[in-house]
């Protein structure tokens, strides 16, 4: 019995692997939208390498700031990896309410004309691999809580546990055919998933972690943010891929999330100068680029749900949101979030994804299986909004718990924050070998 | 011989320098330092984190001279670098007992 089931083995392995699911067969590649999908591809991967590397790097100490260039290096490459090996099929495949299947692990039978249901126009590789790069930021985002001081191994091991057990069950709820998606939760390109994801994440770690050595007293002023503002630049012009590619297809929804999405961040830089210059007396530069970022951050669920003129009063609300969140409430609860991971993704994911549900225009989300759209609350639906709270609420439990114990498991493993004198020192010497000279 | 140590504001540098070559004046040293005397520094702020930043930066110069140039060379100094603000500096005089030009091996006040 085994020795005719070992001698079968190979040949069914292989035949599973070169057979193809009969996936969305009425479905059909269309040009138009696959290559504007293969650019916003690009763009967001752009946005994590080099524009979150920049973006992060240029607001740590010089001793640290190639340590914190790595971690956005290897959360592309490894993160990449395990995507497409397993993380793809749990999120994206089959219709299980809490996990995807195994499907597509390795990406077997995803032959070249294959189409994802959740992406009808596009080949289903296209759409693999632009999921992908969002799950790549989303990892890279939440070491920034804890610049400085996490061990590289230990962020290692983190791309790999919070990849597979909060990325992709979060995004597989949302927007892969789970619960929440099916409860009604809109989320378009990733307030939920993505920003109030990773930014309740990067709370837990910096909780974890502790404070950094000398914070409070210690000098810990922005090595060169020339590099944060080059950053932004690419963060901000990756993002009409991030929120214009969500509509998985180049139409008209794609133009009004990006008129949307610029608005916002406009909208978010302003308000956070405005309200710097007025309470500080100065418009810093810092505070120029983190209101974009907020402003984008917090207008992503709602990029493809709301008029241009609401993204606009969108970024305000997220400019002063976050100025709020950066500058008193961190100081109030005395939490070291190096890099204002919660005041910025973690406040402005809560805020877009509840004001997607205040906002939503149902014109704009209007679709065959959903003639009306999307209603919010401004349009008489105040289910919306009690929706979009669910959702917030599912998420932020389950990015906060597992975050904690994830980091918890791997402190056990191999230890979590470096040593003393390697903080002096510096991560770049410490953990690489190399210094900027 | 003397050695001239003065320490001061980084954008008199020229003036200074100038004014020593009218005296006679033809070499020196200069470094990037950091202090603080009477003048306080500034405070930045970072997202809400300020940061007293209490060193300023300041240009170190060491000038060798033959003791005789001692008074011309002090006043020439003293006048370029002067702004009449807090934090113009000062100037020390220490005695130097060898001097040696590493090309020639010219010694004491040949070498300078």
């Amino acid at each position: 019995m085994t020795r005719a089931f070992l001698r079968l083995a190979p040949a069914t392995t292989i035949a599973a692997f070169l057979a193809s699911p009969a996936f969305a067969q009425d479905a059909k590649i269309d040009g138009a939208d696959t290559a504007w999908m293969i650019g916003a591809t690009g763009l967001v991967l752009m946005m994590t390498i080099p524009g979150l590397a920049l973006f992060y790097a240029g607001m740590v100490r010089k001793k640290n700031v190639l340590a914190t260039m790595a971690q956005s290096l290897a959360a592309t490459f490894l993160v990449s990896i395990l995507w497409a090996v397993v993380g793809y099929s749990l999120a994206f495949t089959g219709d299980g309410a809490a996990i995807g299947t195994l499907d597509r692990v390795f990406l077997k039978g995803m032959g070249m004309d294959d189409i994802s249901p959740l992406a009808k126009t596009i080949p289903e590789s296209l759409f693999m691999i632009y999921q992908m790069t969002f799950a790549i930021i989303t990892v890279a985002l939440v070491a920034g809580s804890v610049a400085d001081r996490l061990r590289f191994s230990a962020f290692l091991l983190f791309c790999v546990f919070w990849l597979l057990l909060v990325y992709v069950p979060i995004a597989h709820w949302v927007w892969g055919g789970g619960f929440l998606g099916t409860a009604g939760v809109i989320d378009f390109a990733g307030g939920t998933v993505v920003h109030l994801n990773a930014g309740v994440a990067g709370l837990a770690a910096a909780y974890v972690l502790g404070a950094r050595r000398g914070y409070g007293s210690d000098n810990l002023a922005p090595y060169d943010l020339t590099l944060a503002v080059i950053g932004t630049g690419l963060l901000w012009v990756g993002w009409f891929g991030f929120n214009g590619g969500s509509a998985l297809g180049a139409n008209s929804r794609a133009a009004m999330a990006i008129v949307s999405t610029h608005l916002a961040a406009s909208a978010g830089a302003f308000t956070w100068m405005a309200l710097e210059w007025w309470t500080r007396g100065k418009p810093s530069v810092l505070g120029m680029i983190s209101g974009a970022v907020a402003g984008l951050g917090t207008i992503t669920p709602a990029s493809g749900f709301v008029l241009p003129m609401q993204g606009l009063l969108i970024g305000i609300i997220a400019g002063a949101i976050c100025f709020w969140a950066c500058t008193w409430l961190k100081l109030k609860l005395g939490y070291d979030d190096s890099l204002d991971v919660f005041g910025v993704h973690g406040v402005g994911g809560f805020t877009g994804t509840l004001l997607a549900g205040v906002f939503a225009v149902g014109a704009i989300s209007a679709s065959p299986e959903m003639p009306g759209g999307v209603q919010g609350l401004l349009e008489g639906n105040p289910q919306q909004v009690v929706t979009q709270l669910y959702g917030i609420a599912v998420t932020l439990v389950w990015s906060g718990a597992m975050t904690f114990i994830i980091l918890k498991v791997i402190g056990a493993l191999v230890g979590l924050r470096v040593r003393q004198e390697d903080e002096v020192m510096g991560l770049d010497v410490s953990l690489h070998g190399e210094a900027l000279q | 011989m003397k050695m001239v140590i003065a320490i001061i504001k980084p954008f008199k540098l020229d003036e200074v320098r100038e004014a020593l070559t009218r005296v006679g004046i033809h070499g020196m040293t200069v470094g990037e330092v950091k202090g603080y005397g009477r003048q306080k520094g500034h405070t930045e702020i970072y997202r809400g984190a300020e940061y007293a930043v209490n060193f300023l930066p300041k240009l170190r110069l060491e000038i060798a001279i033959a003791s005789e140039q001692l008074s011309r060379v002090m006043e020439a100094l003293a006048t370029s670098a002067r702004t009449g603000q807090i934090g113009d500096g000062k100037i020390f005089v220490l005695p130097v007992e060898q001097a040696v030009r590493i090309r020639t091996g010219e010694t004491d006040v040949d070498a300078l």
